[in-house]
């Protein structure tokens, strides 16, 4: 199908960027990557007034770190976090489950803000920064805030973000030594994910600590599981699979009903765990 | 909206409207009927066009937002050469029948091949996992580009 007629605009500055927000508010959509609002568009999902192409604002690109923390340009594209040695030695966990993210012709526009701010409750990155602690920066009229991620992902598609803020970064605290896993299963290679997990931690002895486990796929929006996490910590992973059931709200679509999301994620509690006993640690 | 973008090499200059996504803009302002419009939100690859040296979904993209961009397609990647040996391969193995998905198949394995050396299968499969074809049941063409890849190595 034909998206329905919109105007364009494509500021140059953030703040000509905030000012068209705030002069159209909900009739605006903003555009990044477009790897998902163009679909929308096109299958007339989604018919805003004005497009708002913030695509070449170069103030919201490029991947840094400083002696504590490593910083991740709203505007960075999925192939450059994908390819970058920075998060190959800070944050690995996004380069394994960005290797899952649709396909390389996708991959090449889709951003990494523009995937958190749409927020769809099977996309990989929504878990991936739950599991590493974020914190997304959003700019609005009034300046500058900073959300924690178990704060950001308030429903379907739904964030904290404000009609009238962009999400301009992500910043994750750095942690030398940790470990992450990645899996998620899904019917085709750049499929959706049936259910999907990122996790990460500490290995201390045979067990962990600070271990986070995010889950995609499974309920309205991607979910930490602290209980299982725990439990996990404790040292029993069969307690960590019941407590699963506490943690998760699986929901019934046509590619698996509840039960079977829930047997799922708890194949891949254990796949994790074993994977992140035996994983290299990251880069001090 | 007014823009501007090279095309197979070419200026070109144009009005378009904000919602013409960049195949439409190829096929209809400038009669380039090689990308091909399967499903139109990004499923199928039959649009695949190379936009700034990356591999697009060119139903993806407005054409408002390539302005000042550098576009190649099929058209374009056929006349300079770049792929006749690929072309070749794909005609000696079989690797077409309808030929809907072939030229999206073709510029996305051309972008691995690019990269140089000689892709595993499994590497030429998962770089293709976003192209569909509902003739050749694949082999043929992971047949192709492996074929292709090894005579550029050699």
């Amino acid at each position: 199908m034909k998206a329905s007629a919109f105007d364009y605009v494509r500021p140059t500055t953030l703040a000509e960027a905030m000012s068209l927000l705030a002069r159209h508010g909900g009739a605006a959509k903003l555009l990044a990557g477009g790897q998902s609002l163009l679909p929308a568009l096109n299958l007339r999902l989604s018919a805003p007034e004005l497009l708002i192409d913030i695509s070449r604002l170069d103030t919201l690109r490029g991947i840094s770190t400083t002696a504590t923390t490593l910083r991740i340009g709203a505007l960075s594209r999925h192939a450059e976090v994908l390819a970058s040695p920075i998060i190959a030695a800070h944050a690995p966990l996004l380069a394994s489950a960005l290797a899952h993210v649709a396909h390389p012709a996708i991959r090449s526009r889709g951003t990494f803000g523009g995937s958190l701010a749409n927020a769809d409750p099977a996309a990989e990155l929504p878990a991936c920064v739950l599991a590493l602690a974020a914190r997304l920066i959003a700019q609005g009229p009034n300046g500058e805030r900073s959300i924690p991620a178990q704060d950001f992902f308030t429903g379907l598609f739904a964030t904290a973000l404000a009609d009238d803020e962009i999400l301009t970064a992500v910043e994750i605290d750095l942690t030398p030594g940790a470990v992450h896993g990645f899996r998620e299963l899904s019917r085709r290679s750049g499929d959706y994910a049936l259910v999907g997990l990122a996790a990460h931690g500490h290995r201390q002895g045979e067990g962990f600590t600070d271990l986070r486990l995010a889950y995609f796929a499974v309920g309205t929006r991607a979910t930490l599981a602290p209980r299982a996490a725990a439990a996990v910590m404790a040292g029993s992973l069969e307690a960590a699979a019941a407590a699963l059931a506490q943690d998760l709200e699986p929901h019934d679509d046509l590619q698996a009903n509840a039960a079977t999301r829930l047997h799922l994620a708890r194949v891949l509690l254990r796949l994790v765990v074993s994977d992140m006993s035996s994983a290299r640690k990251d880069a001090a | 909206m007014n823009i501007t973008l090279t095309v197979n090499g070419a200026r070109v200059d144009a009005d378009v409207l904000p919602r013409t996504h960049l195949v439409d803009f190829l096929r209809e302002h400038l009669a380039l009927t090689g990308s091909h419009l399967g499903c139109e939100h990004g499923v199928c690859g039959a649009c695949t066009i190379r936009l700034d040296g990356q591999i697009v979904r060119g139903c993806l993209v407005l054409a408002v937002q390539a302005d000042g961009g550098v576009v190649e397609t099929i058209e374009g990647l056929s006349d300079t050469g770049e792929i006749a040996d690929l072309q070749q391969a794909f005609i000696a193995r079989n690797a077409l029948q309808c030929g809907y998905c072939t030229p999206g198949m073709l510029i996305a394995a051309q972008d691995l091949l690019r990269h140089g050396g000689v892709p595993t299968r499994e590497a030429i499969r998962e770089h293709l996992s976003g192209n569909y074809c509902r003739c050749t049941g694949y082999q043929a063409i992971i047949d192709a580009v492996e074929a292709t890849a090894k005579a550029r190595a050699a």
